[in-house]
């Protein structure tokens, strides 16, 4: 009886985490979905709680109560331009939850263990170790305790092959040799040293492939979990997140017009020596620098604007800055509409996170595909803190290392303002043509003071 | 050394068939929600609790209980933590005819 209601709740546990993804198909239906998968995942614990097996409580429950009261306060309190990191560290809390799992399956059974189950605790360890280090090593990179540039060497992706050879050989081994402790030990080990040499050579701007991937990874552990322990709901839960992440790192990767193994391989690295000789000559072209006063002047006059934010909006933390420059528009009788790239930020979805922050109401705000057509109608493009996304190179120059990037079309529009911090260039190293457009207008400055100025210059106009 | 039992293959099914479905619900999300949807896959895949608890709570040693605490403990941060913030972003998430002013 007792094990038919543990079934009960997992199998309902599994139908409603399914049902809660498929919420969010829609911001309408989002809310209820996660309040399905929420309702699933109590069943399930609670499932568990009555599990035959479990004798003593006093651990579990203060575990469970200082996790919850760890969680919370990590979702409270963190600003929203902090989601990219929160999520990375959250995939590493999970994946070690896997991994110590696997460890105790191990130490408790070992050398007993079938070849299956075996080799489901292997790829539990493999993935699992990999998103614990992988996982932290983002979070420092997104924190900016560990340098954000990626980080190359000689031989680096050599010693990485040979790293993930050892790595597959210590799985075949151990599935030969369920006993084998150190074969196991060596293959935590090496895990979570490949964890840390993947993510060492990923620069910022390639975060949001790397930030699916291992959620995508974290997800894979967790269903390999299930597969060790026979659990199904782990089996399912898991098998989901494992495809979600991985759909997004795809989605990803094509914004980016590269493959994973590029992005994994660390290509940028090698492509930004290459830069130098393909990036244009700065040297005898003029940017149009202009004062916010004539911006702000002309952004009161005009009908139609498409804001373009970037990562550098995040920096700064500017969104309700730019919401209140677009009020300003908008009481003058201006359309403001915004358009994000899918890249834009440190990861999926990054920039309308925050534009909702900031009360922007989503109908306002526009996929790539749905907004570069509007451009050559826009009196105005408006970029904050964008610049590789922005890079006409990447439709015009055959030569650019970023040809074939599919681009927000920012240089049909009639005026472009840019709001910049300096003139560096962008993560890939490129130069951006469009700073140098007979019509473009730079702003230099931080973005928040400078959209603070400029929402006064507007009501002085 | 046993090889895979028949129930075993049946739960490779239940993993590649929940990987399609995952597959199809996925597709359909839009970029807007992709943020929240990573927050909530990510709260998901806390599951592992489920198998943190049996480990935690079996009473086989010390050193296991101790490590299966330390699992709940990270796996309770994971969903307690991924559904928080989920559902904070989705409270952002409004159209314009709903906005005060």
């Amino acid at each position: 009886m007792r094990d038919y209601f543990i079934q009960g709740t997992y199998f309902a546990a599994s139908v409603l985490f399914i049902l809660g993804l498929r919420g969010l198909n829609s911001p309408a239906t989002a809310r209820r979905g996660l309040v399905y998968a929420e309702i699933g995942m109590l069943l399930a614990i609670v499932g568990t709680l009555v599990h035959r097996e479990i004798i003593q409580f006093e651990w579990i429950i203060g575990a469970m109560v200082l996790g919850s009261i760890i969680g919370v306060l990590m979702s409270v309190l963190m600003p929203m331009t902090a989601v990219p990191q929160r999520t990375a560290i959250s995939h590493m809390f999970g994946a070690i939850a896997a991994v110590l799992v696997g460890i105790i399956e191990y130490r408790l059974h070992g050398a007993e263990l079938s070849t299956f189950t075996v080799g489901a605790l292997g790829f539990e360890i493999l993935f699992g170790a990999i998103t614990i280090t992988g996982s932290f090593m983002a979070f420092g990179k997104l924190q900016g305790f560990i340098p954000s540039p990626p980080i190359t060497y000689r031989f680096q992706n050599p010693s990485n092959i040979l790293l993930f050879t050892v790595a597959v050989g210590l799985f075949l081994y151990l599935i030969y040799n369920p006993g084998a402790t150190s074969a196991f030990n060596l293959l935590l080990a090496a895990s979570l040293l490949a964890g840390v040499l993947i993510v060492l050579p990923i620069g910022g701007a390639d975060m949001p492939v790397v930030l699916s991937l291992l959620n995508s990874y974290a997800g894979l552990a967790a269903a390999a979990t299930g597969l060790a322990i026979s659990n199904n709901v782990l089996i399912i839960a898991g098998a989901l997140d494992g495809t979600s992440g991985f759909v997004l790192s795809i989605l990803m990767s094509k914004a980016m017009n590269r493959s994973f193994t590029n992005v994994l391989f660390g290509a940028f690295g090698q492509q930004e020596g290459d830069a130098a000789l393909v990036g244009s000559t700065a040297g005898d072209r003029s940017i149009r620098s202009t004062t916010l006063e004539d911006a702000a002047i002309q952004l009161a006059y005009t009908r139609y604007v498409i804001i373009v934010p970037g990562y550098g909006m995040a920096v700064s933390q500017a969104q309700h800055q730019v919401r209140e420059l677009a009020d300003a528009i908008e009481k003058r009788g201006g359309e403001v509409r915004y358009a994000i790239h899918p890249v834009a930020g440190r990861m999926p979805g990054h920039m309308n996170v925050l534009l909702a922050e900031a009360n922007v109401p989503y109908d306002k705000i526009y996929d790539m595909e749905a907004i570069n057509e509007e451009f050559s109608h826009a009196d105005v493009a408006l970029v904050i803190g964008a610049n590789d996304v922005v890079n006409p190179a990447a439709r015009l120059d055959r030569k650019s290392p970023i040809y074939g990037m599919p681009i927000l079309r920012v240089d049909e529009a009639r005026n472009i303002f840019v709001l910049k911090r300096g003139m560096n260039p962008g993560f890939a190293g490129i130069e951006n043509d469009l700073f140098y457009d007979s019509k473009t207008s730079m702003l230099f400055g931080d973005a928040k003071s400078s959209l603070n100025k400029l929402v006064a210059a507007m009501k002085d106009v | 050394m046993t090889t895979a039992t028949l129930s075993q293959m049946l739960q490779l099914y239940v993993f590649v068939l929940a990987g399609f479905v995952g597959y199809q619900v996925i597709s359909k999300v839009p970029p807007l929600l992709h943020t929240p949807l990573m927050s909530m896959t990510n709260a998901i895949s806390g599951i592992s609790l489920v198998g943190s608890l049996v480990a935690a709570g079996s009473g086989h040693d010390q050193t296991s209980t101790i490590l299966g605490a330390t699992a709940v403990l990270c796996a309770t941060i994971n969903v307690v933590g991924g559904f928080v913030i989920t559902d904070r972003m989705l409270r952002m998430f409004k159209r314009s005819d709903r906005r005060q002013s």
